[in-house]
């Protein structure tokens, strides 16, 4: 057995066929990630006591003759933003770095529950700021398919951990593309899903308008399998969402015939390091599937980076002001007075690029500003939401590039903020918008690079999401 | 420039945020750089559009509401944990009123 290589279905498999145990999976997952954490840096932590005893609830469930449940025996991996009770959760911060949350989220209970084994927990940007994992204060994550690259973020240790296979599924979070961008730089499956499919309850928040949480993996089928498990209302996020939960799976038929796909002219432009050549292959495999492709226009597409900036910001700088030094593990020492503990907990903990992102986002909403910043890009988020609702009324799904380039090098964006903020170019879209959006395996560059496909559907149209992402994962995508 | 160093250690107060002499610099070239980029939004006509605070799917008014059960808190010690100082079943912070 191959734990590199494992889906969620030959886990089944293995346990009902009495070939391994839960236990002998949990001991070789943990193993391998430990192994190969050396050269990616893509854990944090691991959580081997936790992963035991889910395992032994598996193998005793086997053992009765019970139902597993349906993600018995996988190894999972989860973004250190998302909370477990007991295990520390840093969110990538020096502030947090000792924080031990004293309950789980609700996306990490409901895995459980499903049969699940928590192996460990992936490094990230701190606080999920930053499109490369550079910004976290526990070292960057280098990328399984060139390690001199970066893998993406924010949920750089998440694509990493399915990429070098030590887990077989991670949930990261995803407020302007920090699931897609990471997913289409390994080379994984990485899916945001509607804003409101799954409870953010135990997510720590960034940016609450944008924020989401979703799996990564290694082929559509399990990522379908990993949100069947979390999706659904949860009363402890009010804003989640009461639409009923699907069969994502049986969904998958494979059918595209007549499907209609837009391709959004606005995302071709500009594209770099293989990633046009990429997606000509993608637009004839798509064509070859019966997809009826159709030239479209997201016209407020080059406006979505600023508005994003200055929303995200905005809420950032409000989400993280409770990191003062009263509540959360550490503050600074020496301090003689409340607003100089608050001043130096913060100016000591925060790395520089939440640092920038509070000083933006107070800016914007401080007085006199509002109206000009924060008021008129929740205005243009109007607009670029609108250019997609007029979009789905000519075509079913759209088809983009993730990213206008694949993995780039350590170092090469990190002086320059502007130039980070610009890599989210077209993911930031489909969050502003609350859609769904997915990034599937689209072959390598010919240096070797993976580079994603980003298929986005109306609200709650995951299952044309599994079906058009699986049927052209089936027709090879990822080695195009 | 869009933003002085004055104007950033007048924001870097307001969000409690200490900045040394060399960060302010450094903050106020990335400010300004990044201010100067969103001021594109300026292009856009806006007048008679709505402002979207966030992704709103049609529901009752009150169907995000739960029933009013009581249901186990979390425990006063367990939300004391992690905090840096607590003691008599509180956080404990700098005096902030002179006796």
């Amino acid at each position: 057995m191959d734990i590199r290589r494992l889906t969620v279905d030959d886990v089944r498999a293995a346990l009902l066929e009495r070939r391994a145990s839960a236990r002998e999976i949990a001991q070789e997952a943990l193993r391998y990630a430990r192994e190969s954490n050396q050269a990616s840096n893509a854990w944090l932590a691991f959580a081997e006591e936790r992963a035991l005893e889910a395992a032994a609830r598996v193998d005793g469930k086997i053992a009765r003759g019970e139902d597993p449940g349906p993600l018995a025996g996988v190894p999972v991996a989860i973004k250190d933003n998302i909370v477990t009770r007991g295990l520390r959760t840093t969110c990538g911060s020096r502030l947090l770095e000792r924080f031990v949350p004293p309950y789980d989220a609700t996306a990490v209970e409901r895995l459980e529950r499903a049969g699940a084994l928590l192996i460990g927990k992936t490094n990230l940007d701190e606080f999920a700021m930053g499109s490369s994992n550079e910004n976290s204060a526990f070292g960057p994550v280098r990328n399984p398919a060139d390690p001199e690259r970066v893998p993406g973020g924010s949920s750089g240790g998440s694509a990493a951990a399915v990429a070098q296979g030590a887990a077989v599924a991670a949930l990261g979070s995803d407020t302007g593309g920090s699931i897609r961008q990471p997913a289409s730089f390994c080379g994984v499956v990485g899916l945001s899903p509607t804003y409101g499919r799954v409870s953010r309850y135990g997510l720590v928040a960034f940016a609450s308008s944008l924020d989401r949480i979703g799996p990564l993996a290694r082929t559509v089928r399990d990522a379908a399998l990993v949100l069947q498990a979390i999706a659904g209302r949860d009363s402890r996020d009010s804003t989640s969402a009461f639409a009923p939960v699907p069969d994502y799976v049986s969904g998958m038929n494979g059918n595209l015939r007549g499907l209609r796909v837009g391709l959004p002219r606005e995302y071709f432009e500009g594209l770099t390091g293989g990633t046009a050549a990429q997606m000509e292959k993608a637009r004839s495999l798509l064509a070859s599937l019966g997809c009826e492709l159709r030239e479209i226009s997201l016209p407020h597409t080059p406006y979505a980076v600023p508005c994003y900036y200055i929303l995200c910001t905005a809420e950032a700088s409000s989400n993280l002001a409770r990191y003062d030094g009263v509540r959360y593990t550490w503050r600074a020492p020496q301090v003689e007075t409340l607003a100089e503990m608050y001043a130096k907990t913060r100016g000591q903990g925060f790395g520089a690029e939440c640092k920038r992102r509070i000083m933006l986002g107070t800016y914007v909403l401080s007085a006199g500003y509002y109206d000009a910043y924060y008021l008129k890009a929740q205005k243009v988020r109007t607009l670029i939401t609108r250019d997609f609702l007029d979009a789905f009324g000519q075509v079913d799904a759209i088809a983009t590039p993730v990213s206008p380039f694949p993995a780039f090098r350590l170092g090469e964006k990190l002086d320059d903020p502007l130039q980070m903020y610009l890599s989210d170019i077209f993911t930031i879209t489909a969050s502003l918008a609350g859609l769904p959006a997915m990034s599937v395996p689209c072959g390598r560059t010919p240096e070797g690079l993976p580079v994603g496909l980003q298929l986005i559907a109306p609200h709650f149209g995951e299952p044309l999401l599994f079906r058009l992402g699986g049927a052209f994962e089936q027709a090879g995508g990822a080695s195009l | 420039m869009k933003i002085t160093e004055q104007e950033v250690r007048y924001v870097a107060a307001l969000a409690h945020l200490e900045l040394s002499d060399e960060e302010v610099k450094r903050m106020t070239q990335d400010l300004d750089g990044i201010l100067a980029y969103v001021d594109q939004l300026r292009q856009l006509d806006t007048e008679q559009v709505e402002p979207m605070a966030q992704v709103l799917f049609p529901g009752s008014e009150n169907a995000t509401l739960r029933g009013d059960e009581p249901h186990e808190p979390l425990a006063q010690e367990d939300a004391l944990a992690n905090a840096p100082l607590s003691g008599a079943g509180q956080f404990k912070v700098p005096r902030v009123i002179e006796r």
